[in-house]
């Protein structure tokens, strides 16, 4: 009796096939995770302007994701600042333009990293929270219970945590701009010995008001995917704790890919 | 009772009371599965009705269709006379507000206190004053026999009895017409699951509701049903009193009364 052994070309054909597969498999979650991500959105756009307006669910949400970040993005946004001036003025020094680190820091904080960082602090501040809140609420039928009485989860749950995240994350950005620059201007005026006039005039030589909207206009549209990512993933988790932990994972991941390809995306149309 | 081969039982006798939930020829199929396949039911104002079965018999899918958590593929369901079926979301609003639901595991909000869930309803249906609100959420809270002390516990410092009666004064907090209970002796002991049909009872002699329980367990059944529907496969096999029900030659509701009967 003989036994037949998988030639090495069908063995390779097999791995193959299951990459493709694999791939083909992981392309249909991220499409029907945006399909889902873009209907929640218009749902939770068609709830927002229906009454009744629950306004102390927006502003407990609006504390929690924006005042409640404070500490963190500004002690986020000073060291930023402050490593950014440091290594530019080492650069900057090699031809004598350390009096180029003012208007450096401020572009770059201003164009991109603020709303980036400010938009990746809230994630894993406040959308790790929603997702897993809402994910429980899910789990342990809370979401249901709204339903049946009569109260639109919706609206009462998304609609409050999805403006806060467009609103704060802006706000945030624009805390982040200011204490990166106060952390550059220490750095360079009082460890580097640049003067605080050329600093601060070279600084507003090179800057714009629009290079401020641009980050501003980031850190909405951040602050909206983050919030409908973590919204989504929460609101649709099942199968007990364990699916909570694994939709939180998936939401951190999505958000802090999302954040860094439409910062490429919307740089790439704003400039 | 029903002949063995027809799709769904008939409906038992309603008496002179007229009814308040009728569900007439109702069909619903997830994909290629049937869960319900022609469900009639009518369930008199004021009465307590089990719906009895095994599990993935379709009864939790029959209990959304009465809520109007889920739109069947076909067929009626008749609440005080109005068939919820065509209704808009807006109008599925106003029929809830006449419904209470009692989840299997309370479905307290956990961020809330006692106090704060059980005013929940009041607080988004009503415009009672603070004062107005506080006396109801009481009256609610010593129907159910909790003391005043609870109000200002959160939900994980209760016990699965206590969380369950928080849920049923929540659920009755607007003077619902219908009381859906889903499970609620699931996972209980033999005390608490005679505290929760005393429960049930109080709140349909106190409050004049009309009960659906959704279970499996055939003791607490008996205890609370005035007519029992036993759901087998998607389809009524047997609807009836509970003597009625005792005394059904189908196989189906036999073997099932027999892991509890057979052992008493």
């Amino acid at each position: 009796m003989t036994t037949e052994t998988p030639s090495k070309p069908n063995r390779l054909t097999g791995a193959f096939v299951q990459s493709v597969e694999g791939f083909g498999r992981g392309l249909i979650d991220v499409i029907a995770t945006i399909g889902g991500v873009v209907a929640m959105g218009l749902d939770i756009f068609r709830w927002s302007v229906r009454r009744p307006f629950r306004l102390n669910n927006l502003f407990t949400q609006l504390d929690f994701v924006g005042v409640g970040s404070i500490f963190i993005v500004g002690l986020t946004g000073s060291f930023t600042g402050m490593v950014f001036a440091l290594q530019t003025s080492t650069a900057f020094a090699l031809f004598d333009a350390e009096s180029l680190v003012g208007p450096t820091v401020a572009l770059t904080l201003t164009r991109e990293l603020s709303a980036v960082f400010a938009a990746l602090m809230v994630t894993m501040r406040a959308g790790s929270a929603m997702c897993t809140e809402l994910g429980t609420m899910r789990v342990s039928e809370q979401v249901d219970a709204l339903e049946t009485m009569a109260v639109n989860p919706v609206q009462y749950l998304l609609v409050p945590r999805v403006l806060a995240g467009l609103f704060m994350v802006p706000a945030l950005t624009m805390l982040f701009n200011t204490t990166g620059m106060t952390g550059a201007y220490i750095v360079a005026v009082f460890g580097l010995g640049i003067s605080p006039g050329t600093f601060l005039s070279r600084t507003q030589q090179w800057m714009a008001p629009s290079d401020v909207y641009e980050g501003l206009i980031k850190g909405a549209i951040f602050g909206l995917a983050v919030a409908l990512i973590c919204c989504f993933k929460g609101y649709n988790a099942s199968g007990g704790a364990k699916g909570v932990g694994q939709a939180t994972t998936e939401a951190m991941v999505a958000s802090a890919l999302s954040i860094f390809i439409l910062d490429f995306i919307v740089g790439m149309m704003m400039h | 009772m029903g002949p063995p081969d027809s799709p769904s039982a008939p409906p038992a006798s309603t008496g002179s009371k007229k009814p308040m939930i009728d569900i007439v020829d109702l069909h619903k199929t997830f994909g290629s599965t049937k869960v319900l396949t022609g469900i009639n039911l009518t369930v008199p104002a004021g009465s307590t009705c089990v719906i009895l079965g095994g599990s993935g018999s379709g009864k939790t899918v029959l209990m959304k269709h009465m809520i109007g958590l889920l739109k069947p593929d076909s067929g009626k369901v008749i609440i005080d006379g109005e068939d919820i079926v065509p209704m808009s979301v807006q109008g599925l609003q106003q029929v809830r507000r006449s419904f209470g639901m009692v989840f299997q595991a309370a479905a307290l909000f956990d961020s809330m206190t006692v106090f704060e869930n059980v005013a929940f309803p009041l607080r988004q249906h009503t415009s009672l004053p603070e004062d107005a609100i506080r006396e109801k959420v009481r009256k609610r809270l010593e129907l159910m026999s909790l003391k005043p002390e609870v109000e200002n516990r959160f939900p994980a410092d209760l016990s699965g009895g206590m969380r369950k009666r928080v849920g049923l004064a929540r659920a009755v907090v607007l003077d619902p017409k219908v009381v859906l209970y889903d499970e609620p002796t699931t996972g209980l002991d033999p005390i608490t699951t005679d505290s929760v049909d005393e429960m049930i009872l109080t709140a349909q002699k106190e409050l004049g509701v009309t009960s659906v329980v959704i279970s499996h367990d055939i003791a607490s059944a008996f205890n609370v049903a005035d007519q029992i529907a036993f759901l087998s496969k998607g389809v009524i096999v047997e609807n009836g009193s509970p003597e009625q029900l005792r005394e059904s030659t189908q196989p189906a509701v036999q073997v099932f009364l027999q892991t509890w009967f057979g052992k008493n």
